[in-house]
């Protein structure tokens, strides 16, 4: 008896010690970035070299932007403050790299999510913060009104090494055109060739294309055709393998769309927190915990909801109110007409 | 004494071992951890992507492969176009700069300064940025010697249509012969008789000769399509039929010409420099005139002087041309360490392939000036 | 011909040859420029083609009759002498003058005449000549990138401090010359490090930190060529000592670094530290792109520098070896106090001329993302405020640069004189 009860102590014991190392290895391996994150003080965002609308510097070095809000709602969530984002800007080389190598943890840069970037190259995409098509520009005086008067020989620019470059084949090949491709590294020349008539179309994601039009010498000289020939759903990118890093990008990206569903904006959201409705008090951190899957305290969702707004507030501020896209269309909530349709955060 | 050979040399491989395996066992933990595989099987994958100028047939179902023939053969196009038209403009300015004339030899010598110290990448620049952009679109365009147009898409000229092409070659290897004969029996009559033929007239008179009456014989035709104005919308126009030269190319072409010449317009004339005065008084006393000393006197022995530094330059010139990168014109490292890497993701193998590349065509270009400079050595005896 | 022997002129009518030829001349120069500028023609009863050619047969008419020899006017003969030796050359000269006359008054007006100088506006920019204004307003950028203002001294001394220290070697008392090869590769690169670490990058002492993506402009131009430079020192002058070693696995290992690194562009260089590199470190361990470019660079010249001082070592006399093994001095003492310190001043202009190319090649470093002055250049390039002023830009570089690479070029030259005299 004695024996018995010896060796189940011990078990016992040694479970438990077990159980604490096992653990205590699981919480440490649990989120390498999120660790890091915290220990510096700030995110780490790799961003573009400027597109206004999704991720732009302004003369004193401020960033804004709906890509840009998501790092600064991560920033928001597990550091208390949207303002310690360190953003970085890449080009079309190195932003997979970047992120690869560890230069930074969460790439915001209006990327597409394709098949082969989230299986082959080590990467995660954690959700969508932007539907949206490749479409082309022209010149409003050369008479074009739509892609189906395209004729053989046409010049088309577009950037290298981009989702665009394929879809633009994929176009031209299916309705039998015979075009010309001129393709740059850097969005900013791709722009000037047009602008100078070396190519006939721009094409590039529509948001994009609005985007630039904003940067050319006379705006209103071109037009973006209605056709879209792709889907382009644009979203932040990890790396593989923290998987609660990935969890914390995603869901601070879903808060912002759900708070949103909900009527919560940062103006009201501390007076959501007597709502009736406890799923708003749930987003809003007075009840649940929510938190605790990641590591943070309560308040995590309405942090991010109070300083960086929702998504209609993110998107309203940069691309609305800017005058790049004030029609919303794919990208308004599904209860609306859109297709932001994002899981509960219960 | 012998362990003072083998100690550091066995220092040094191990240093060399533990820095290469530092690298290959980071890169493959790397690689592990991210999933990502290490291989050279993607060079059979489709490409999706199409280039805009090819010299072989290529569209984007090709696979990868074809994409890094594609880019290989442009930059040896533009290479070696490129290594002809800098060494004419070379030997030229390298002359006028010894000219007695005194404007022209002002006039070179500001040339090979000017261009030299401006760096390479901002003449790319400058003449495809601010030059070439600076074309009228084709509907402006005016009209170059008849029949081309300089346009902002390009340079459009007449192109050769050929029918039995080799008819043609055939006709042109056969005067290739007879010139090669005609060499040979003018250099046993000099020797002979002392009298000297007229070689380089005759030899252009076959080599144009013959392939000319294969032709007005019917052997083979030649034809030439025209670039005609085509409408493409309102306002923006192309033009069909012709050969069309992208101003990538065009420029690259040029800033390259310009800025080596510079550097073999140098060699040349320390080349001619380097002769001694000597040989120059002494053609001159036997009565040949100034360019007769230089054709038959001066360059023989110049040449000595002159090809090592220039095969270098060529070299140069090659990976020059890499900076095609910074402009849209599809070079090796453009479609292949550019376009194919960033679709593929496989950054150390599409790179070391690259790097493999020029690796090679210096290294053919260093044997080939070895054995030139082995033959031409001077035996002393 | 016989018959055109009037028209040879000769000693006896020269004032009536000289007078001819000079109103020939002149005439041609005055139907050019009415042509260039004024879009006049004095000649317009002439069909088409015939009249784009009368400036040249004029002038050529008018040389060939100032061509007397030996008329006695001294500088009537220097002028035939120099332009006028024949017809060739007479038409070479005439080719030359007009397109003198063609082209610099329009550069002329570009540059100074039309050009707006005063102003800090986009609205000053009134003239159809170049708008420098533009150039005056985005100046500190082009030089300093987007370093701080405030703190842009930090650089201007770092800068200074090198140049006295590396020009220091040049002064060094002769007692002390000896050491003139450990001053260039060891205690110099440990200054230059120390420099760019605290001075410029900050971070401590009260300094701000700057980050390296905000260096940029000409000086991040200066900051990479000198400091690879300096740093690039000791390794090629391992290299070159290991290529000229007897042991065949240094010599062979080093010919193959020195051969690698020669054979490929910097372009793929650049690539590779940009992408490939960070696959090559630790998991976790990041490096900075800044410093990672500067290690491409150094090691891409550190073989060009070894080929350099190859050179020298290879020029000094088999006699100093002799002299100093026979007195007792080992590999390491030999090289170190005797054949380095004569070989390097021997190599000066060649490590000159390295560097003139390195500053040519820095501007490649855009394509990784760092924005030196071309970079700088495409940023401002494309600024909604201030499009369409591309031309003064490039302009603007390629002036800068042209002064730099030239002064350098002229100081090697005269370094190389001064050391052909000098043995």
């Amino acid at each position: 008896m004695r024996k018995t009860l010896k060796n189940l102590f011990s078990f016992l014991a040694v479970f438990t010690l077990m159980f604490a190392i096992g653990t205590e290895v699981m919480a440490a391996k649990k989120s390498k970035t999120l660790k890091n994150t915290l220990k510096k003080g700030f995110v780490r965002c790799g961003v573009s070299q400027g597109l206004p609308g999704f991720s732009n510097a302004d003369a004193s070095g401020n960033w804004t932007g709906v890509d840009v809000d998501v790092c600064r709602a991560v920033a928001a969530a597990a550091l208390g403050d949207a303002n310690k984002v360190k953003f970085t800007p890449l080009s079309a080389k190195e932003r997979f790299t970047a992120l690869t190598s560890g230069e930074i943890d969460i790439l915001s840069r209006n990327t597409t999510w394709t098949l082969s970037r989230d299986a082959d190259i080590g990467l995660t995409f954690v959700g969508v913060n932007f539907y949206d098509g490749q479409g082309f520009m022209v010149r409003k005086s050369s008479g074009i009104t739509s892609t189906s008067q395209f004729k053989n020989g046409i010049t088309a620019c577009t950037n290298i090494g981009t989702t665009t470059e394929l879809n633009m084949r994929d176009f031209f090949t299916s309705k039998g055109i015979s075009y010309e491709p001129v393709a740059f590294e850097k969005a900013d020349e791709v722009v000037a060739a047009y602008d100078a008539g070396r190519c006939d179309t721009y094409t590039t994601d529509k948001s994009g294309l609005a985007a630039q039009r904003t940067k050319m010498k006379n705006p209103d000289e071109h037009i973006v055709l209605p056709e879209t020939i792709s889907k382009e759903p644009l979203g932040p990118v990890v790396r593989q393998g923290d998987s609660v890093w990935e969890d914390l990008v995603r869901w601070s990206l879903n808060v912002m769309i759900e708070a949103e569903e909900y009527g919560i904006t940062s103006s009201n959201a501390d007076s959501m927190k007597t709502s009736d409705n406890p799923q708003i008090k749930r987003l809003v951190g007075s009840e649940g915990e929510l938190g605790a899957a990641f590591g943070l305290d309560n308040e995590w969702s309405l942090r991010i909801i109070k300083q960086v707004g929702n998504y209609g507030e993110s998107y309203k501020r940069n691309i609305a109110d800017t005058g790049i896209l004030p029609d919303r269309g794919p990208n308004q909530l599904w209860t609306k007409g859109g297709i932001l349709y994002v899981p509960p955060a219960r | 004494m012998k362990r003072n050979k083998i100690l550091p040399q066995l220092i040094t491989i191990f240093f060399i071992i533990l820095v290469f395996g530092f690298f290959t066992i980071n890169a493959q933990i790397n690689m592990e951890n991210r999933g990502i595989e290490f291989g050279f099987g993607f060079l059979k994958q489709e490409a999706s992507f199409d280039i805009q100028f090819s010299l072989i047939e290529y569209d984007g179902s090709h696979s990868y492969a074809r994409a890094y023939l594609v880019g290989l053969l442009n930059t040896l196009l533009v290479a070696f176009i490129g290594i002809i038209l800098s060494t004419i403009l070379g030997i030229v300015v390298g002359i006028a700069r010894l000219s007695p004339n005194y404007l022209i030899k002002k006039t070179a010598t500001f040339y090979v300064e000017f261009f030299r110290n401006i760096p390479l990448l901002l003449q790319i620049f400058f003449w495809y940025f601010a030059a070439l952009r600076a074309l009228p679109l084709p509907q402006d365009a005016n009209l170059l010697l008849g029949s081309s147009f300089m346009t902002i898409k390009g340079l459009y000229t007449p192109a050769p249509l050929w029918e039995n092409f080799d008819v043609f070659l055939i006709s042109l290897f056969f005067s290739l012969i007879l010139i090669f004969f005609v060499y040979r029996y003018a250099k046993k009559r000099q020797e002979e008789e002392g009298k000297q033929l007229p070689k380089f007239l005759i030899s252009l008179c076959i080599f144009i000769g013959i392939p000319l009456l294969t032709f007005f014989a019917g052997g083979f035709g030649l034809s030439f399509t025209f670039p005609e104005l085509k409408q493409l919308a309102t306002t923006s126009y192309t033009y069909n039929g012709g050969m069309g030269i992208p101003p990538e190319l065009t420029a690259l072409t040029i800033a390259l010409t310009l800025y080596t010449a510079t550097f073999i317009a140098e060699n040349v004339r320390a080349g001619i420099q380097g002769i001694g005065k000597g040989q120059k008084e002494a053609a001159a006393s036997i009565g040949l005139t100034t360019s007769q000393i230089l054709k038959l006197v001066i360059m023989p022995q110049a040449l000595r002087i002159i090809i090592p530094p220039t095969t270098n330059q060529y070299l140069n010139l090659t990976k020059n041309s890499s900076l095609a990168a910074a402009i849209a014109y599809p070079d090796l490292v453009l479609v292949f360490a550019g376009t194919a890497m960033m679709q593929t993701g496989r950054a150390i193998e599409i790179v070391a392939i690259t790097m493999a590349t020029y690796l090679s065509i210096s290294l053919a270009i260093s044997l080939f000036m070895n054995w030139y400079n082995k033959r031409i050595a001077i035996k002393e005896k | 011909m016989q018959k055109f022997n009037f028209l040879k002129p000769d000693n006896n009518n020269l004032t009536l040859f000289l007078s001819l030829g000079t109103i020939f001349f002149i005439l041609s120069i005055i139907d050019f420029s009415l042509n260039n500028f004024l879009d006049k023609n004095i000649t317009s009863f002439l069909p088409r083609y015939l009249n784009f050619f009368t400036p040249l047969v004029f002038g050529l008419i008018g040389l060939h009759f100032i061509r007397i020899e030996f008329s006695g006017i001294k500088k009537l003969d220097i002028l035939n002498k120099n332009i006028n030796t024949n017809n060739f050359n007479a038409t070479l000269s005439l080719f030359i003058i007009f397109l003198l006359i063609f082209s610099i008054p329009p550069l002329l007006s570009w540059f100074i005449l039309d050009a707006n100088l005063s102003g800090n506006t986009k609205e000053a920019c009134t003239g159809s000549g170049a708008c420098w204004v533009y150039i005056k307003v985005w100046f500190n950028r082009f030089m300093y990138g987007m370093y701080p203002n405030a703190e842009q001294w930090r650089i201007n001394i770092s800068f200074a401090t090198v140049l006295v220290f590396s020009a220091f070697g040049f002064f060094m008392p002769t007692k002390y010359r000896k050491y003139l090869t450990l001053y260039y590769t060891i205690f110099l690169p440990i200054i230059s490090f120390f420099l760019i670490y605290y001075l410029i990058s900050g971070g401590s002492f009260g300094l701000e930190w700057v980050e390296t993506g905000a260096w940029g402009g000409l000086s991040l131009t200066f900051i990479v060529s000198f400091f690879c430079l300096i740093f690039c020192f000791p390794i090629g002058m391992m290299l070159a000592l290991g290529r000229r070693s007897n042991l065949p696995t240094i010599k062979y290992s080093s010919l193959g670094f020195i051969e690698f690194w020669r054979g490929v562009p910097l372009i793929t260089v650049l690539f590779m530290s940009a992408v490939m590199f960070p696959m090559f470190l630790p998991d976790g361990i990041y490096m900075d792109k800044l410093i990672r470019v500067i290690i491409a660079i150094t090691l891409f010249e550190a073989a060009y520098v070894a080929e350099v001082i190859r050179g020298g070592l290879q020029a000094l006399p088999r006699g100093q070896y002799d002299a100093a093994k026979s007195l007792g001095m080992g590999y390491w003492k030999l090289h170190l106090l005797v054949i380095l310190p004569q070989a390097l001043k021997l190599v000066i202009p060649g490590i000159a001329n390295t560097f003139l190319a390195l500053v040519k090649d820095t501007p490649l470093i855009f394509v990784v993302g760092l924005l030196e002055l071309a970079g700088m250049l495409n940023l401002a390039k494309t600024n909604p405020e201030w499009l369409g002023f591309s031309m003064e830009g490039y302009v603007f570089a390629a002036i800068i640069f042209w002064i730099i690479c030239y002064s350098m070029s002229r100081y090697s030259q005269n370094l190389e004189l001064k050391y052909k005299t000098d043995r």
